[in-house]
């Protein structure tokens, strides 16, 4: 099989540990999240601390300088070594770029075994732009300042764009909630553990129309962490771990020009005036009007898995299960499309399919998603990645997609970081 | 609202003109002097088109109209910077899509229109209204207004006038 750990891809890495903090919301200073989950991590490897010779942090922008170099601080926190460390901010993609920068090391044979940390603790209600004083030359700064836009105001435009073009319903949106508050029930990391029905969600206040409250991520606190190893040293060291995990494939691509969908925090898109939009049919035709949509079906979230597909040498019909950003119900949706799980416009089919939920074809965030997590920003993609690694050991108890075999993760960092992970057993 | 004595001014510097002197208000962007690559807000020393390494760029008024390429709204007050009214009006916000420059503009919809007013592919057209007011000075901003043009013309896709201010 062409998925299978003995395959020519020389480009996996041995994930020989996982290991999370709860998210929730307790306002305590990210290390503490970080550190329990590295030494859970760590004891799931049954390597010490000493074993690892390369550190790498996701950042958070929440906690001052410690962020900034969240590899140094959680490496003061488990004791100097000496180890080499990295520290990398990327937004939402924070946790998928550490982790790639540990597996181009291991790759790179600079390194045989590496921990990979990444941990937030966020503010109460919407997130507003860091820091104080008239900061314009901020896009961040001044999309609050001009327009009042809020992250969930443009969860709204994406949302309110797929029932105008596909006929989506507030009942799908609302579905997608029900689903993975479902999923999420018997996962002890998650933050929220309640059923909801979907009159329940259609009943929550409208945030930014047409979304509701129960259908936009929360904030959290959070911490995962990962331990990743060279194929070699993983048979060396975890020669009875079975079934061995790994990672295949890391995506961190930038948006292609002219990126035509509006993303957070800008005020507009490119402009396709010199350069049309690669692919889609209405590309071509130098209407506006249809170029844009054209480059919802080519643009950059669906090329973010792309890279991943391509780089590890499958395709989305061999995927077990994946997590993907639902910082919105409806933007789940998206994400069934953009990761190829099924054409454009046709999510709400899988869908209402139960195609999607476990126990169907391809269960999208058996975790529960951000649905039941919340947002921990730098902590998301690697927490992602820890659910794939629990779901290819068969170990995700209560929330198990039965067979898994491989399994993407896709997600999406502001100001264009590309962000999917492909794990196979 | 502009009580005698109140200062007008933009809320940001270069962002668009206000048509205080008597002509119609625009967003100002930039086009690349080379490649043709218009940006909002302008750009002033790189062209985002890959294959570009123009440094000059020539400052441009958008086109005054466009169509919606999807809208929402904010129910609930934005946090700061954002400085709402007290009481809090909830407002509308509108992408925009540019024919002429083939971008999308993101804007608040003026005050009184609410989410059932729009559908998508709607004509708006760009006016300028009050963001906030402090003391005796109200900071103005560009806002999407539903366009009700009275010709035919204004029905059909890509109609808009943007041709004509390039």
């Amino acid at each position: 099989m062409s998925v299978s750990n003995d395959n020519d891809n020389d480009k996996k890495v041995a994930v020989l540990g996982a290991g999370m903090h709860e998210w929730g919301k307790w306002g305590r200073p990210f290390v503490e999240y970080g550190l329990a989950a590295a030494r859970d991590a760590l004891a799931d490897a049954g390597l010490g601390w000493r074993d690892m010779q390369f550190v790498s942090g996701a950042d958070t922008i929440r906690n001052g300088y410690p962020g900034f170099v969240s590899g140094a601080t959680f490496a003061q926190a488990l004791g100097w070594t000496g180890a080499r460390v990295s520290s990398v901010y990327a937004a939402c993609a924070s946790g998928a770029v550490a982790i790639a920068n540990a597996r181009a090391q291991i790759l790179a044979g600079l390194c045989d075994v590496a921990l990979v940390v990444g941990a937030d603790t966020t503010p109460k209600g919407f997130f507003a732009p860091v820091g104080g004083g008239d900061r314009k030359d901020d896009p961040d700064w001044l999309r609050f300042h001009l327009m009042g836009a809020t992250n969930p105001t443009y969860f709204g435009l994406y949302a309110r764009r797929r029932m105008d073009r596909f006929g989506a319903t507030e009942e799908d949106f609302a579905q997608v909630k029900v689903k993975n508050a479902r999923h999420g029930l018997a996962n002890p990391y998650a933050r929220y553990r309640k059923e909801v029905t979907v009159d329940e969600v259609l009943a929550s206040p409208m945030v930014a129309d047409p979304l509701r409250l129960l259908e936009i991520c929360a904030t959290s606190d959070g911490g995962a962490a990962l331990v990743l190893a060279s194929m070699d040293f993983a048979r060396r060291h975890a020669g009875g771990a079975d079934p061995l995990v790994t990672i295949d494939a890391v995506s961190t691509v930038t948006p292609t020009f002219p990126n035509t969908v509006i993303e957070m925090p800008n005020f507009s898109t490119d402009s396709a005036a010199a350069i049309a939009p690669a692919g889609g049919p209405d590309a071509q035709n130098g209407n506006a009007q249809n170029g844009a949509a054209a480059a919802v079906a080519a643009g950059f979230r669906p090329s973010i898995a792309t890279a991943a597909y391509a780089e590890a040498g499958i395709g989305p019909e061999d995927v077990s299960l994946a997590e993907v950003y639902d910082l919105s119900s409806a933007l789940e949706l998206d994400w069934y499309e953009d990761i190829g799980l099924c054409g454009e416009g046709e999510a709400e089919k899988l869908l209402r399919d139960g195609a999607t939920t476990i126990g169907g074809r391809v269960p999208v965030n058996p975790s529960g998603g951000l649905s039941c997590f919340g947002e921990a920003i730098p902590a998301q993609a690697i927490a992602q990645v820890c659910e794939c690694v629990w779901q290819l050991r068969g170990s995700a108890t209560g929330h198990q997609v039965e067979g898994a075999r491989v399994a993407v993760t896709a997600n999406q960092g502001l100001f264009g970081h590309g962000s999917s992970v492909l794990l196979s057993r | 609202m502009t009580a005698t004595g109140t200062t007008r001014v933009p809320a940001i510097e270069g962002w668009f003109t206000t048509g205080e002197d008597g002509s119609s208000p625009a967003l100002l962007g930039s086009r690349c002097t080379v490649c043709g690559t218009y940006a909002f807000p302008a750009e002033q020393s790189f062209c985002r088109n890959p294959d570009c390494t123009s440094t000059v760029f020539d400052t441009v008024e958008l086109s005054r109209r466009g169509r919606i390429w999807s809208y929402t709204d904010a129910r609930y007050q934005p946090p700061p910077p954002y400085v709402a009214a007290d009481p809090y009006v909830p407002f509308c916000l509108a992408a925009v899509e540019l024919a002429a420059e083939k971008l999308v503009v993101m804007g608040q919809v003026v005050p009184g229109v609410t989410v059932d007013d729009l559908t998508v592919g709607d004509e708006v057209e760009l006016v300028i209204d009050t963001l906030y007011s402090e003391d005796d000075t109200d900071y103005l901003v560009w806002k999407w207004r539903p366009f009700s043009g009275a010709t035919g013309a204004a029905a059909a896709p890509g109609s808009s006038d943007g041709e004509a201010l390039t």
